[in-house]
């Protein structure tokens, strides 16, 4: 690998002698290290079976923490319910054939200091009494490919399958909150699933979600992904559809919700899932959990992404035929607006076609063809969202390894 | 399951893990019976190799305190170099 320095100096001669790279040379403009997991995970992960799940790669058993496989995004705008990734934070779970999950038994409660109208609703009842509402939206882990960043950090060392996408179907929390009558002093909505630590002492998986955010049309309950009911292990049988946000949000098992009046200080929001003030391009504040000056905020909405789905390091492809590099890209809401690939590391960008609009909160499947003569080539890829934001080719570094967006490059030889 | 003690979760440990975790094997050496008493008590010890080798004795060092003070691990202050030790040993950066 070229480095920087090196490339710029060769570079430079190359240039006074009036001479540029030849075509189809893998060195590109851009000197994209190739990313690699610690080789501690790559000896842990196994494929493995969950109740419920077809083999997916492991990462932790216990709690499961189990990702989908790049090829499974390939050609497939919505992610099989068997496939879709796993993860969990504490171990202490409701087992499958817990009666508190039954779906006669199941009640969300909903209650603080900021409503007027406490209630309870059991499933059939959130079914039956409130508008039922489809969306399709991108679900990503906060530390989706923390496993690729450099230097690594420590967590859940995941790559590329931290992710996933379906069609949500489930009833508005607006519609929900609106029954519970918020009062004007409402400023977060907090909530908790079922999952608990084995510990007392661990601070329990507890989220909050500014009002703004869980007031949105979009923000769902959802009890189905695809047609059919969640699996038990992506939050049967009802979770949070927070679209547009990272997974973190999107607690599963979801049993109560409380609307509070001043910001909620449990570890899960106060500690964790912070990323540094003013280092990303976010535009979704979450202001109640800000301290004036402070270091760091909430992790909100997902940075501009894309990823290759069809092709691997290495891999032969044959040299005067056409190739097609295809891949999806999506963002936190503001819609993908371009997708551009590069065959030359780099040098010189096209545009992707972009396959169908499944709605903002999507990602879009794109494709690009070329014909490849012998040699190497460094295929890139690049998506810009309806805001003018786009990837980076350095990850901005930040301590629990979030956002990783850099621009991937994987190398092929025509042959 | 209701949440429970850490001296219940020590005894009821063996019916608790999942069976295909026992397929992890962590490298022998000092300490190691310490590591798989008090860091599974809540995880499966994957965590450990999937977090190497990258972490020096003061990252290994973070990690157990974090355990200790904010998830709460009743790991005796004794036992603290022990672990350490061994995580920097034989899952630390060289």
């Amino acid at each position: 690998m070229t480095t920087r320095r090196e490339f710029l100096t060769r570079g430079l001669a190359l240039g006074a002698a009036g001479l540029w790279l030849p075509q189809g040379r893998a060195e590109g403009l851009f000197d994209i290290p190739v990313p690699t997991l610690p080789p501690g995970d790559v000896e842990q992960s196994v494929m493995a079976t969950l109740p419920g799940k077809r083999p997916l790669i492991k990462r932790t058993w216990r709690p499961a923490n189990f990702e989908t496989p790049v090829a499974l995004f390939d050609r497939s705008d919505f992610t099989p319910n068997d496939a879709f990734f796993v993860r969990w934070h504490l171990a202490d779970l409701p087992e499958a054939n817990d009666p508190r999950l039954a779906e006669t038994n199941y009640v969300l409660k909903i209650g603080g200091d900021a409503v007027e109208n406490p209630l309870s609703l059991s499933l059939p009842q959130l079914k039956r009494e409130f508008e039922q509402v489809e969306l399709v939206a991108v679900c990503q882990c906060s530390g989706n490919r923390r496993g690729l960043v450099q230097p690594h950090v420590a967590g859940v060392e995941w790559g590329y399958g931290a992710m996933g996408q379906a069609r949500w179907r489930g009833v508005r929390l607006r519609d929900v909150l609106n029954r519970a009558r918020l009062r004007k002093e409402a400023l977060e909505v907090v909530y908790d699933g079922l999952d608990r630590p084995v510990l007392e002492k661990t601070p329990d998986f507890i989220k909050s979600l500014p009002v703004w955010k869980a007031l949105d049309e979009n923000t769902l309950l959802a009890w189905e992904m695809n047609g059919e009911p969640l699996p038990y292990h992506n939050g049967y049988p009802l979770r949070l559809v927070v679209p547009g946000w990272t997974a973190t949000y999107w607690v599963k098992m979801i049993s109560e919700i409380n609307v509070v009046s001043k910001p909620y200080d449990g570890f899960w929001m106060k500690t964790a899932y912070r990323v540094p003030m003013g280092k990303f391009p976010v535009t979704d504040r979450f202001i109640s959990q800000e301290v004036p000056g402070g270091p760091n905020t909430p992790i909100t909405e997902m940075v501009v992404n894309s990823l290759i789905t069809n092709l691997e390091p290495n891999q032969k492809i044959r040299a005067g035929q056409w190739t097609e590099v295809r891949g999806i890209a999506w963002d936190g809401g503001r819609g993908i607006r371009l997708v551009e690939v590069s065959t030359d590391g780099g040098r010189s960008w096209q545009p992707a076609e972009l396959g169908r609009d499944l709605g903002n909160f999507a990602w879009r499947s794109w494709s690009y063809r070329f014909k490849p003569r012998k040699g190497r080539y460094g295929i890139l890829a690049k998506a810009t969202n309806a805001a003018g934001s786009t990837q980076t080719f350095q990850w901005i570094a930040n301590p629990a390894g979030y956002h990783h967006n850099v621009i991937q490059r994987i190398d092929v030889e025509a042959v | 399951m209701k949440t429970f003690t850490a001296l219940a979760a020590l005894l009821l440990l063996p019916l608790a893990a999942q069976a295909d975790e026992s397929q992890i094997k962590l490298k022998d050496g000092p300490g190691k019976d310490k590591v798989a008493i008090h860091c599974a008590v809540c995880h499966s010890t994957d965590y450990i190799p999937m977090n190497s080798p990258f972490l020096d004795r003061k990252g290994w060092e973070g990690v157990v305190n974090k355990m200790i003070k904010v998830m709460g691990a009743p790991i005796p202050q004794e036992d603290v170099p022990v672990i350490v030790d061994y995580l920097t040993r034989h899952y630390g950066k060289s």
